[in-house]
C-alpha cells in the first residue's frame, strides 16, 4: 500500500523510484481499446493505420498516461492525487520499451493542505519523451 | 479542411453511468496496474476508500461510456483516423467508486490551428459529478486533427 509523502521530509529534486515497463505488445493495445472503451481502429487494426499513413498501429496516449498515473499512485495514494496532466510528445510504437520517471519539483501550501508539484515523464528506449506531465499530491 | 470556430462554445449533452468493478478490472489488467484497492472491496476499505477505486485515469473510459459517443468527429465531420491525443489534464476532488453513478458533461472551448492549418487543434472541457451531485473531478483534453489536405499542398 502508498504511504502518503511526509511532506517536511519531501525535497525539491528528489527522484520517484522508476518504472520500467514491458514492450508495448499488440495484446496490450487490443486489451486496452477494450478496457478504456477507446475503440479507435489506428490503435488495433494495422489495415487501418497504414491507411491513415501510418506504418504500424500506435499505443493509445492515455495508455502510456495510464503509466505515468501508476508511478504518481506508487508515490502518492491515489485519494491524495489533486491534479495529473500532460502533453503527448511523441508516438509510442509497439515494441516500444517505456520508462516512467518523475521528480519533486516544488511544495507549497494552499487552503490549508500541504502540495507537493511532481514532473513526470514516460520516456522510451531511444531516450525520447513520449509524455511530458505534471501531478500534484497532498502530503502529511 | 478547416474546422468551424463558431463550434467552440458547443456543450455536449450530460449522460450519466455507473462505475463498475468489472470494468475498472480490464482497465487495470491492460496497464498493468495490480495495486488490490481496484479490485478487492476488502483492501480497498482498508485503505480508506468507500469501495472498489477508480484509477486516475479511468475517468477518461468512463467518458468513453458516453451513449452519443463520437460526438465531437460528427459535429467536426472528422475521420477518426486523422485525430491524435494532443493533452490531457485531470483535477480531482474525490475518489470515484464501483457503484457510484456519474454524470459527465462536455463542452468545446477552444479551436485553433497551427502550421499554416496543416494541424488543428480542438480544447475540450469536461465536468463530472456523482449520484449526490457532488464535483468529484474536471478534465481539460486536446484533440490533434491532422489536416488530409496539407499533404497535398
Amino acid at each position: 500500500m502508498t504511504t502518503i509523502p511526509k511532506f517536511d521530509q519531501v525535497k525539491v529534486g528528489d527522484e520517484l523510484k522508476p518504472l520500467v515497463l514491458p514492450p508495448v505488445s499488440r495484446h496490450q493495445l487490443a486489451l486496452y481499446c477494450g478496457g478504456s472503451g477507446d475503440h479507435n481502429p489506428i490503435h488495433v487494426d494495422l489495415d487501418f493505420a497504414k491507411k491513415f499513413g501510418f506504418k504500424d498501429v500506435f499505443a493509445h496516449g492515455m495508455l502510456s498516461m495510464a503509466f505515468l498515473g501508476r508511478l504518481v499512485t506508487s508515490y502518492a495514494p491515489n485519494n491524495k492525487v489533486r491534479k495529473l496532466g500532460t502533453r503527448f510528445t511523441s508516438i509510442t510504437w509497439v515494441g516500444d520499451v517505456i520508462t516512467v520517471s518523475g521528480k519533486v519539483t516544488g511544495k507549497r501550501e494552499e487552503n490549508g493542505e500541504k502540495l507537493i508539484e511532481l514532473e513526470v515523464r514516460c520516456t522510451n528506449q531511444n531516450g525520447q519523451d513520449t509524455l511530458q506531465g505534471n501531478a500534484t499530491v497532498a502530503a502529511a | 479542411m478547416e474546422l468551424d470556430k463558431k463550434l467552440i462554445g458547443h456543450t455536449f449533452k450530460p449522460f450519466t453511468t455507473t462505475v463498475e468493478a468489472g470494468k475498472i478490472r480490464l482497465f487495470c489488467k491492460a496497464i498493468g496496474e495490480e495495486d488490490p484497492i481496484y479490485s478487492d472491496e476488502a483492501a480497498a476499505k482498508a485503505a480508506g476508500y468507500r469501495g472498489i477505486t477508480a484509477p486516475l485515469t479511468f475517468l477518461r473510459a468512463l467518458q468513453a461510456d458516453d451513449p452519443n459517443k463520437g460526438g465531437l468527429l460528427r459535429l467536426l465531420n472528422v475521420d477518426i483516423g486523422l485525430i491524435l491525443h494532443g493533452e490531457q489534464h485531470f483535477e480531482y476532488f474525490a475518489p470515484v467508486v464501483v457503484g457510484d453513478k456519474v454524470t459527465c458533461q462536455e463542452k468545446v472551448v477552444d479551436i485553433y490551428d497551427k502550421k499554416g492549418g496543416a494541424l488543428w487543434f480542438v480544447v475540450q472541457e469536461m465536468e463530472m459529478k456523482d449520484q449526490t451531485g457532488k464535483l468529484v473531478a474536471k478534465g481539460k483534453g486536446v484533440t490533434v486533427v491532422r489536416n488530409p489536405d496539407a499533404a497535398k499542398k
